[in-house]
């Protein structure tokens, strides 16, 4: 099940192929990675200020999934998140301004407003409104597959989701109608290892997600979730598997984050040392190391300023833009106006 | 032309059935968009749907837009808000409404609000069929879960009767953009219904011409001055046969099919309440929450002083459904029932 021969295939620095990472891409990599990760720090700060309202949930240390997926997607492909969404709306292009606005409820957010942080997402971009439900995107992905088939399109459909969703009837029904309809649809579960406090060993007795392909007659597949480059390997393959007409297929990251479930978690149901083991597969700082051997000297402090001055710019911007109009909370609920109040 | 009324002279009559089939297939014919999909929709030698609505639908669409799927609520309604997302039109089918439970999340938190969500950029446009009402099949399988929807906002709901209405409804469901759950009655849908419906003919003129009918417009059944009966399904015809019984005692009943319950067409229902200055509400969904009470609800709000007596409701009492004949037509509103309330209702 893991690919690790074909992992290793894909370093940097290795011959140019369709899964081979050079160095300016492995810099591209890097970069978005840690737009991620700054993005989650500086928006707890502001939201410790007052300044976003709501909850978050971050994900610090996922970032290679996210950044790992949707490197192998095209514009066109599209993606499902769910109530954890930052990372794949950032990673899939949602414009940075309009994703920090719409956490501040600004009426530039990329929802106007209306989404917040567990709903992220833009149709031009490929990316639903994040579905805030567990399990939620892993039944109506297979819809996008389903008409990516009637059309006959080339284009995939990921649905992103957790090892908590994976003991949801969701998980079960939207694997096994994608399966029997072959659908263009990657099932990308990040295994996080607790779904908010629960340890996953606690609600499955089969410890890799993976293994639960085997029952929808799919493929599974484990992959490092703290390597972007193996995690760009995999989905690569599984994306192109998708796009070729061979049906969905399921793929486990094993990852963590390292942030807690939500904004006031404070983590005591798992130890310092299992965290620190995580931190110490950090996948930003695996790829930055990897990468100073290659780079000259200074492109990587230089990308880190960029990657600041973007945020910079992204606080700032959401923090001058408008406030939404009261009254746009009564459109949008329908294509046609019907509502008694809204009609008057 | 009353729609639903005899034609004139002749012309063509067709069962519930027969006019949502024909309103599937012109709708398929004109975009390639809709698809249908559903358990045993399209199997060879299968159903054609629970209710034979579907019959020879696959032998001229291809099983690519007929499309079969596993016993799986979720995934169909799920594969249908995605799908619709995606720009197509899709005609999910549950069989029976009493499955629908198994899939509200799709349709609550995702097709309902979706568009909402990405501040209006996605909408939903997908029509979901679900036959309701009780024929001796019990608490699992006769339900009439309406009032479930019209608590949801961005769901659009209808309720159809008749053959006119169904078919030209539903043409307009297909086009509408929003999300439309569509509900039938079991016992409405053709021939074999007519002696439990009390005998009366369930065809109605169709014309051969395409013809749409609005969402969110209700249509008066029969005129009257005396008081304003609103009524869906079943209880539409119970209260159209009570009408009859009362009209030999001296009250004219206005009946009304509301035909769509979100959004209701209060501008018709208020101006019969208005005109009768009484109002009575017969649906087969339970009392308690039902739709009847929102209604009530908006008339006392907006048509207190025209009103002579107070809202009489008739609905399913607040129990499960039993399938014993006997108990079951105690559960669900009687022409007796509805005719004992109107009575009350004109004698205040």
């Amino acid at each position: 099940m893991s690919s690790g021969t074909r992992a290793t295939r894909a370093e940097l620095g290795s011959e140019p192929g369709t899964t081979e990472v050079d160095a300016s891409h492995g810099l591209e990599l890097y970069r978005r990675m840690l737009l991620i990760r700054r993005f989650e720090e500086r928006v707890y700060l502001v939201y410790l200020q007052g300044e976003i309202p709501g909850t978050l949930h971050q994900y610090q240390g996922q970032e290679a999934v996210a950044v790992g997926v949707c490197d192998v997607l095209r514009r066109t492909d599209w993606i499902t998140s769910t109530h954890r969404p930052h990372g794949h709306a950032l990673a899939k292009g949602v414009d940075l301004r309009a994703a920090m606005a719409e956490l501040y409820g600004k009426a530039t957010g990329c929802c106007g407003g209306k989404g917040g942080s567990m709903h992220l997402g833009d149709p031009s971009v490929g990316m639903l409104p994040a579905i805030a439900i567990v399990g939620g995107g892993n039944t109506v992905v297979t819809g996008l597959g389903l008409a990516f088939k009637l059309r006959r399109t080339d284009q995939v459909a990921v649905c992103f989701f957790g090892e908590g969703a994976s003991n949801e009837g969701a998980f079960h029904e939207g694997l096994n109608f994608a399966a029997v309809q072959h659908l263009p649809i990657v099932f990308a579960c990040e295994n996080n290892l607790y779904g908010a406090s629960t340890p996953f060993h606690l609600t499955s007795l089969v410890p890799d997600v993976a293994a639960r392909a085997a029952a929808y007659g799919v493929r599974g597949e484990i992959v490092d979730g703290m390597d972007v480059l193996a995690v760009r390997e995999a989905a690569g393959r599984a994306v192109a598997d998708a796009r070729a007409g061979a049906g969905p297929i399921l793929l486990e990251f094993k990852t963590y984050r390292f942030a807690g479930h939500s904004r006031g978690d404070v983590r005591g149901y798992r130890s310092r040392e299992e965290e620190a083991e995580w931190k110490g597969r950090d996948p930003i700082v695996r790829i930055r190391e990897r990468l100073a051997l290659t780079l000259e000297e200074g492109v990587l402090d230089e990308t880190d300023a960029a990657v600041e001055a973007a945020l910079n710019d992204a606080i700032e911007f959401a923090r001058q833009s408008p406030l939404p109009r009261a009254e746009d909370a009564l459109t949008d609920a329908y294509a046609t106006v019907i509502s008694r109040e809204a009609a008057r | 032309m009353t729609p639903g009324a005899p034609p004139a002279k002749g012309g063509r009559r067709l069962t519930i059935a027969e006019a949502l089939r024909e309103a599937i297939a012109e709708e398929m014919r004109h975009d390639e968009k809709v698809f249908l999909i559903g358990e045993d929709v399209g199997v060879p030698g299968g159903f054609g749907g629970a209710f034979g609505v579907y019959l020879g639908l696959a032998d001229e669409f291809g099983h690519e837009r007929i499309i079969d799927t596993p016993i799986s609520e979720k995934a169909i309604a799920g594969a249908a808000v995605g799908a619709a997302l995606m720009g197509m039109r899709p005609i999910p089918d549950l069989q029976y409404s009493d499955f629908i439970f198994e899939c509200m999340d799709e349709l609550v938190n995702q097709a309902a609000k979706m568009r909402y969500m990405s501040n209006g950029k996605l909408s939903v446009p997908m029509v979901l069929r679900c036959p309701v009402g009780t024929a001796n099949r019990g608490a699992q399988h006769g339900q009439s879960p309406e009032s479930y929807f019209v608590h949801v906002p961005g769901l659009k709901v209808v309720c159809v009767s008749d053959a006119y209405h169904a078919k030209g409804l539903l043409k307009s469901a297909v086009r509408d953009d929003d999300p439309v759950i569509f509900f039938e009655h079991k016992l409405l849908y053709g021939s074999k219904g007519r002696e439990q419906a009390g005998g009366m003919d369930l065809t109605a003129y169709v014309p051969e011409e395409e013809y749409f009918f609005p969402i969110g417009k209700a249509v008066v059944k029969r005129e009257g001055t005396s008081v304003t009966v609103v009524a869906t399904h079943m209880s539409l015809y119970r209260s159209l046969a009570a009408a009859e019984e009362l009209a030999r005692e001296g009250i004219e009943c206005e009946v009304i099919d509301p035909l769509t319950l979100l959004p209701l067409d209060e501008e018709t229902i208020f101006a019969s309440v208005r005109k009768t200055g009484r109002l009575v509400i017969a649906h087969e969904d339970t009392l308690t929450g039902g739709w009847g009470g929102e209604l009530a609800a908006r008339v006392a709000e907006e048509c207190l002083f025209s009103l002579e007596a107070p809202i009489r409701r008739v609905a399913s009492h607040d129990v499960p459904l039993p399938v014993a004949p006997v108990m079951e037509q105690t559960v669900v509103p009687s022409v007796a029932r509805i005719a004992a309330a109107i009575r009350r209702c004109c004698e205040s």
